[in-house]
């Protein structure tokens, strides 16, 4: 799922410095999920703004409201009218959500509360690891399952390069990250095929990547 | 030796396959513009080693750029051999620069992937990784053999043509993969290997029995990275600190050995007249750099008895003084191999 983690209060403070009435506005969907944007967090975050905007001498009126997916207008339009009260929005979606809303409401600008952080799998409670790029190109069948590009500091296509040690990546300080071309090693070779690391992949198109431009899916049999 | 390096020229490539026992060095550019530091480092290379490794921003450090200083030292009767790396450049920056190192005269090129630049001094910076070490070799050796572009277009006129290098850790994990992927090197054009610096003899005689099985030793020619520790400090760091990296403790003992019979540190504190103080100081270091020399020697005397290794890489990056002492030592390279003067 998208994960995704809020900004420092002082820069959601800044960006709010000029309004008088502010809507946080959270998404029921990844960013709940991950407890970043959900009520819950929209519900902490308008507190945390109204005793600083007071403290500061700054008073607020901050409004709070989710809906159930940011990133699609028929569920925005269910906060149109807390929407037009507002002065400034502060979205707790990803960022597709903050750039569904200024597109939505051209007359208010929505600015993003959080950061996000990628395509992640949760591994443990609290945490969250990035397993995917969005390559446009998918090697998970060479690799055993394991994503080079995403979880590779390198994003090596032949590797694992001289900087495994014990199963350790050597670009984390924590020292702690596990090479995934290691994993990819000893997944292969549980299965029996170690004979796919014999392959040389040659030069990747990244043309399908970000690297093409901004992508876009047009399905024509799905259109009205 | 396979057919895939054609001759390219290169003084490296023919002592190679004259069959010498190859001494390489390496050079570490300068993080300024400065030439001189180039020139004072260069004469200890000069006629000593078959050909010099100009490192492409070593550590991921910005420092002055590899073709410019291969430049530098060919203007000083020196062969340079170029390292190019994936991580500041994509494919069409590279190809790029590598028509440009062919026509400036450059014959020799290392591809390597490159050190990730958490390690170097711009942590915030941007990587490329767009082709990683495989592929890079696979681009240059269709660029020479194909005389085309990683795009496939033809190369009208001429084409870049490198002894291709690539480099190879014995002592990363897996081990048992370490000898194939070199092979996948070998495959991928690497008509020459450099490994990592040897300081565990047995481990690395061990990768170079599973890499004659293969008989890659018959596929590319394979020098043994070697290099002189110059103190204990920095054996130990490179035991403790230096990520694949492994450190016979053997080695270590002997560095701490070449000073004890010397005042320790603390005595040399407490000395009252600072000229015997600068004396005993400068004792434990030569004693130390002595004792790094003769490891190094030792070294490579035992990387000459092991079958498939075509010679050695070393790398001696800012005290490359030391290089002359070492070459002498093992009568290596052009300058001390006996088989080299009665040629």
């Amino acid at each position: 799922m998208i994960v995704a983690e809020q900004k420092p209060l002082e820069e959601i403070k800044g960006m709010i410095a000029d309004a008088e009435t502010v809507l946080v506005l959270g998404c029921g969907t990844c960013v709940t999920v991950c407890f970043a944007g959900g009520e819950k967090e929209v519900s902490i975050l308008a507190s945390q703004l109204r005793m600083a905007t007071r403290l500061d001498g700054a008073d607020k009126e901050i409004r709070e409201f989710t809906v159930q997916r940011q990133c699609e207008y028929e569920y925005n339009e269910v906060a149109e009218a807390h929407i037009q009260d507002a002065d400034v929005i502060v979205s707790l979606a990803c960022g597709i959500g903050v750039q569904t809303m200024n597109e939505q409401f051209p007359g208010k600008l929505t600015v993003p509360g959080l950061n996000t952080n990628g395509l992640s799998q949760p591994t443990e409670q609290g945490v969250w690891e990035e397993r995917c790029q969005a390559c446009g190109d998918c090697v998970l069948a060479l690799t055993g399952g394991l994503c080079p590009i995403a979880r590779c500091a390198k994003s090596l296509l032949n590797g694992p390069c001289g900087g495994s040690q014990r199963g350790i990546c050597e670009v984390y300080a924590d020292r702690e990250t596990p090479c995934v071309w290691d994993q990819i090693y000893r997944r292969l070779e549980e299965l029996g095929q170690l004979e796919k690391l014999m392959e040389i992949e040659p030069a990747k198109n990244w043309h399908t990547s970000r690297d093409g431009g901004q992508r876009k899916i047009v399905r024509e049999d799905l259109r009205l | 030796m396979s057919d895939n390096g054609n001759i390219v020229g290169s003084k490296l490539e023919e002592a190679l396959r004259a069959g010498y026992f190859v001494a390489t060095g390496e050079l570490g550019p300068p993080q300024s513009a400065d030439r001189h530091e180039i020139e004072h480092k260069a004469q200890f290379l000069k006629g000593i080693v078959e050909s010099v490794n100009i490192t492409d921003n070593q550590t991921a450090v910005v420092r002055m750029s590899s073709i410019s200083v291969a430049v530098m030292l060919m203007e000083l009767g020196i062969e340079p051999n170029i390292q190019m790396t994936c991580r500041d450049r994509n494919r069409i920056a590279i190809q790029s620069d590598l028509l440009g190192a062919y026509a400036l005269g450059v014959r020799n090129l290392l591809c390597l992937t490159g050190d990730h630049q958490t390690f170097g001094n711009h942590p915030n910076s941007k990587n490329v990784h767009d082709l990683d070490s495989i592929s890079l070799l696979q681009v240059c050796r269709d660029m020479r053999d194909q005389k085309i572009f990683e795009c496939g277009d033809a190369i009208k006129g001429q084409e870049p043509r490198f002894f291709l290098g690539a480099a190879s850790n014995p002592f990363a994990d897996p081990f048992d993969f370490r000898p194939y992927r070199l092979g996948k090197k070998a495959r991928a054009g690497a008509d020459f290997i450099q490994t990592q610096l040897i300081f565990n003899v047995p481990k690395f005689a061990e990768f170079m029995r599973r890499v004659v099985d293969l008989g890659l030793h018959e596929e590319t020619y394979i020098l043994a990275g070697v290099g002189p520790m110059r103190s204990l400090g920095g054996a130990k760091y490179m035991a403790t600190k230096v990520p694949g990296m492994e450190v016979d403790p053997e080695y270590i003992e002997r560095m701490r050995n070449s000073t004890k019979d010397l005042p320790s540190i603390r005595e040399i504190k407490e000395m009252d007249d600072p000229e015997e103080a600068k004396a005993a100081r400068k004792a434990r270091k030569e004693a130390a750099e002595t004792e790094g020399i003769q490891i190094c020697v030792d070294i490579i005397n035992a990387c000459k008895e092991m079958e498939g290794v075509a010679g050695v890489h070393i790398m001696a990056i800012e005290w490359e003084e030391a290089v002359d002492s070492i070459v002498k030592a093992c009568q290596i390279g052009p300058k001390y191999d006996p088989a080299r003067q009665t040629a």
